[in-house]
């Protein structure tokens, strides 16, 4: 400190005032770019392929085929359903990451009707049956620590992710119980030959239902949340609990009916796993959906609507690795990497929306 | 004495659109107190934040002996024998005085009772009192304090900064502090004390700097100051309060308050046997020291505080009936019909929803109306055009969150919503605190066009001319009791001033 010259800062940073729509996105997609390049380099410096190539099979291995869209689309479906159910909860900021237990005890729920009820009951009502069951099982999942938050005031994070491992635990029970062959400790595909709870093929496109049924659910979600009195008062308490008291909303109600409708939907994603997908049941059936739902629901800002681009960009990039991962026989992780650099990027850019640098110009003469 | 220790100059600093230092200019030499002055929101703390390492500066330079230095952390600051005592005490509760003292300092080997001792060294030599070794929980307010001034003197500073530092003390503990600031200043330490209170800045000051919306106005000799020539440094043009009053007609008794007493979550009781009577067309003006129970007091009314004893009644208009609102809800005290509206302390964080737009905001009272499941947003939005109409609210529209507009916006905002709701009763807290001379006066002929409605009002205020000239009534409490109920139209400064500070004098919180 002592020297006559004083050394400013390279640079500080300040809030920024205000950013126009158009900008903020100039900004977002300029950091995918960034991070495009950056993938470049590493995949030069690591692997020695040419980057563009790697994202031209990046590309194929997403949408290169009909097929190939088609399952981009049911997964995207997937995931976009989970989102929806985790998104409820996180407008109120109760931070439920519980997603996971909460699918696959709706799976769990589904199995067993199918299992059990599957060839004694009619399809149509069976198919109720199922989604009745499914959705109430998921809700309750969703309703213990709901409960434990407003009464206890426990923490919901850990309360919500230690009920994912009770549930894969449980379905791990169930999956010995119901193995076949006997002891195997796996189900196997449910119902071969009558096919008996598997939801039906429509327009020869036997994903096309879940898509659907997302599609609806994603209309409704966003109806629910921006119209409805319930969907105000999620708003309020999530903004602050504080008002939420001083106008009388029962911030308790609100925290377990929202969690109810969170672990229902989560419910029904259990039901397009199982039923509509995998037909069985193993404990990785929701695969990370749960926590992978978080990331894109906080990307879409709690907007369904955009959540259905943020899940089409996660989808996107796994499909599009894993592509690039056996085509050029890199390594599994390597692709992991790439995807983990281009969200980290594009969480990154948020912080450029929000605050903006600045370079101190008398640095530069001398 | 001519030795600037030191200077500002040029000091900007925005946040967002809100310009909270422009352009400002600031000397401070050895040996002197130097009282910073200016009304809420004036920049006085952002100014400081800045000497002291916690912001950095948009724009502009700081000088330290006539040297230009670079303060980017708290630790340059320190490097400096820069210290700030914040007022909100930054010390960790479940550590003694001395682990709170020692704590992030490199001084070789950690000795903890040879830093005690060095520690109570410091403390004779300036008069400080306190025990280095009992924790800081244990502590009342003004231990804490000294604790943080000392902090800093253990650390070396010669300039210290502090914020606000008669805001929770009683008067004789001001006294205290005074004469340890006056022992520094012999000792040769430069000393900013940050204040809003004139008084206090003419007892202790060598020289006032007074800053305005930001802007540096001036500095003069507090020998040559008075009361008015500050006022008018601090709000610009002269002003006269001159607030109409009109004699209260058709009154009756609206709002009860028997016997309240109340708990904090801690236990601690923070109401003690209040009662009181808010008549229907009268202003009710509640005076006090900040946290004498003003806040709790409201929110038991509005049904936010569970009270343990007493009863609070309301007389219904309409049907003639007393309702008691204790152990009611928010919900249930508007179910019966209890017109009730308030305007908290705590406007973005209670009153109003601060990333909600207006129009959202004005549905937070009326969105439940109808059996629909979806909610109606046409009425509030012409309500909420109503308001930025009546009350020239300054808004892009009725779609900008309201965390965006100004303060003095921010409450039209929420004080509109509330008067829309045609209360009965209107219970505003601080409603005017932050705002410029127009919004506040604005603010206060809505107060006055309810009380000639014949709504009750109760207005708790902090500056003592605005409750003379507005209030009918002013109920005076301190440490959570009444000490009086004075009329307004003969009340006192002095005697205010006196009632609020007499439940300290008897039984203090700490010695309970």
């Amino acid at each position: 400190m002592s020297n006559e010259k004083v050394k400013e800062p390279f640079m500080h940073i300040t809030k920024r005032a205000d950013i126009s729509r158009g900008k903020s996105w100039l900004i977002r997609i300029a950091s995918i770019l960034v991070a495009l390049v950056f993938c470049a380099v590493i995949i030069v410096l690591l692997t020695g392929e040419n980057p563009l190539s790697v994202y031209v099979t990046m590309f194929k291995g997403a949408v290169g085929t009909t097929r190939r869209i088609w399952s981009l689309l049911q997964n995207v479906a997937m995931l976009l359903c989970v989102s929806l159910a985790v998104t409820p909860a996180f407008r109120m900021k109760f931070w439920n990451i519980g997603a996971e237990g909460q699918v696959l005890i709706g799976g769990l729920a589904t199995t067993a009707c199918m299992i059990l009820l599957g060839n004694k009951l009619p399809t149509p009502v069976l198919m109720i049956v199922i989604f009745v069951s499914s959705i109430i099982a998921g809700a309750i999942w969703a309703l213990i620590p709901a409960i434990f938050k407003a009464i206890w005031n426990t923490n919901e994070t850990l309360f919500t992710l230690m009920m994912n491992y009770i549930a894969m635990q449980i379905v791990s029970y169930f999956a010995y119980v119901w193995s076949v062959p006997k002891g195997s400790g796996a189900i196997g595909v449910i119902n071969p030959n009558t096919q008996a709870g598997w939801f039906p093929s429509v327009l020869n496109q036997k994903y096309l239902l879940n898509i659907v049924i997302v599609a609806v659910l994603t209309v409704i979600v966003y109806i629910y949340l921006k119209y409805s009195k319930h969907g105000y008062e999620i708003a309020v308490v999530g903004e602050s609990e504080n008002t939420a008291k001083y106008i009388g909303i029962n911030v308790k109600k609100v925290i377990i009916r929202t969690m109810l409708v969170s672990g229902a939907l989560c419910g029904i994603a259990g039901v397009l796993l199982v039923s509509g997908t995998d037909h069985t049941l193993t404990k990785d059936t929701a695969a990370g959906r749960g926590f992978t739902a978080i990331i894109v629901s906080w990307l879409a800002k709690f907007n369904p609507i955009y959540m259905v681009l943020t899940s089409l960009l996660i989808v996107f990039l796994q499909k599009g690795a894993v592509e690039i991962s056996s085509k050029f026989e890199l390594n599994d992780s390597f692709s992991d990497i790439i995807t983990g650099i281009i969200i980290f990027f594009i969480i990154g850019s948020e912080f450029f929306i929000n605050y903006k640098l600045n370079f101190n110009k008398k640095g530069e003469n001398k | 004495m001519a030795n600037p220790a030191i200077e500002l100059k040029g000091i900007t600093k925005a946040f967002g659109h809100i310009i909270a230092n422009e352009n400002v200019d600031l000397t401070v030499f050895r040996g002197e107190i130097l009282a910073i002055l200016g009304e809420n929101g004036s920049g006085k703390t952002t100014l400081m934040n800045m000497i002291s390492g916690i912001y950095y500066p948009d724009e502009g330079h700081i000088f330290i002996d006539g040297k230009e230095v670079n303060i980017s952390s708290p630790k340059d600051a320190l490097d400096l024998k820069i210290g700030m005592i914040h007022q909100h005490f930054k010390l960790v509760d479940v550590f003694n005085a001395t682990e709170n003292i020692v704590l992030g300092l490199d001084e070789g080997k950690y000795d903890i009772k040879a830093s005690a001792k060095k520690i109570q060294e410091t403390c004779d030599r300036y008069g400080f009192e306190i025990d280095v070794n009992k924790k800081i929980y244990e502590m009342s307010v003004s231990e804490k304090q000294t604790v943080e001034i000392v902090k800093a003197l253990y650390k070396g500073a010669d300039i210290l900064i502090l914020d606000e530092p008669t805001a929770v003390l009683t008067p004789q503990e001001t006294q205290k502090l005074f004469n340890v600031l006056r022992k520094m200043r012999e000792d040769g330490k430069s000393i900013i004390i940050i204040t809003h209170k004139l008084h206090e800045v003419l007892e202790i000051s060598d020289r006032v700097s007074v800053l305005r919306k930001g802007k540096y106005i001036g500095t003069i000799n507090t020998a040559e100051a008075n009361e008015s020539i500050l006022t008018e440094m601090m709000v610009g043009e002269k002003i006269s309060l001159d607030i109409e009053r009109s004699e209260p007609k058709d009154t009756t008794d609206r709002l009860i308050v028997k016997g309240v007493d109340l708990y904090n979550k801690e236990g601690v009781q923070v109401l003690k046997d209040i009662s009181f009577t808010a008549k229907s067309g009268e202003i009710l003006g509640i005076a006090g020291i900040s946290g004498s129970g003003q806040r709790e007091l409201l929110e038991s009314i509005a049904g936010l505080q569970k009270i343990s004893g007493g009863e609070i009644l309301y007389n219904n208009p309409k049907t003639n009936e007393t309702e008691n609102l204790k152990d009611k809800t928010p919900m249930q005290i508007r179910n019966l019909g209890v017109r009730l509206s308030f305007v908290p302390e705590d406007r973005l964080g209670m009153g109003l929803v601060g990333n909600m737009d207006i129009i959202d905001n004005m549905m937070l009272r009326s969105y439940r109306k109808g059996k629909s499941v979806f909610v109606e947003r046409k009425q509030p939005k012409a309500l909420a055009e109503k308001i930025i109409e009546d009350l020239q609210v300054v808004t892009p529209d009725a779609k900008t969150p309201v965390r965006r507009l100004s303060g003095g916006n921010v409450q039209k905002v929420l004080v509109g919503r509330e008067i829309a709701a045609s209360p009965t009763v209107l219970m505003a807290a601080y409603p005017v605190r932050g705002l410029d001379i127009n919004s506040s006066y604005m603010i206060y002929n809505l107060l006055n066009e309810q009380k000639e409605n014949g709504v009750a009002v109760i207005f708790v205020g902090e500056d003592l001319d605005v409750l003379i000239e507005l209030c009918d009534r002013i109920l005076v409490v301190c440490g959570g009791r009444v000490t009086g109920i004075v009329n307004g139209r003969e009340a006192k400064k002095e005697e205010l001033g006196l009632l609020m500070t007499k439940g300290n004098a008897k039984g203090g919180k700490s010695d309970e």
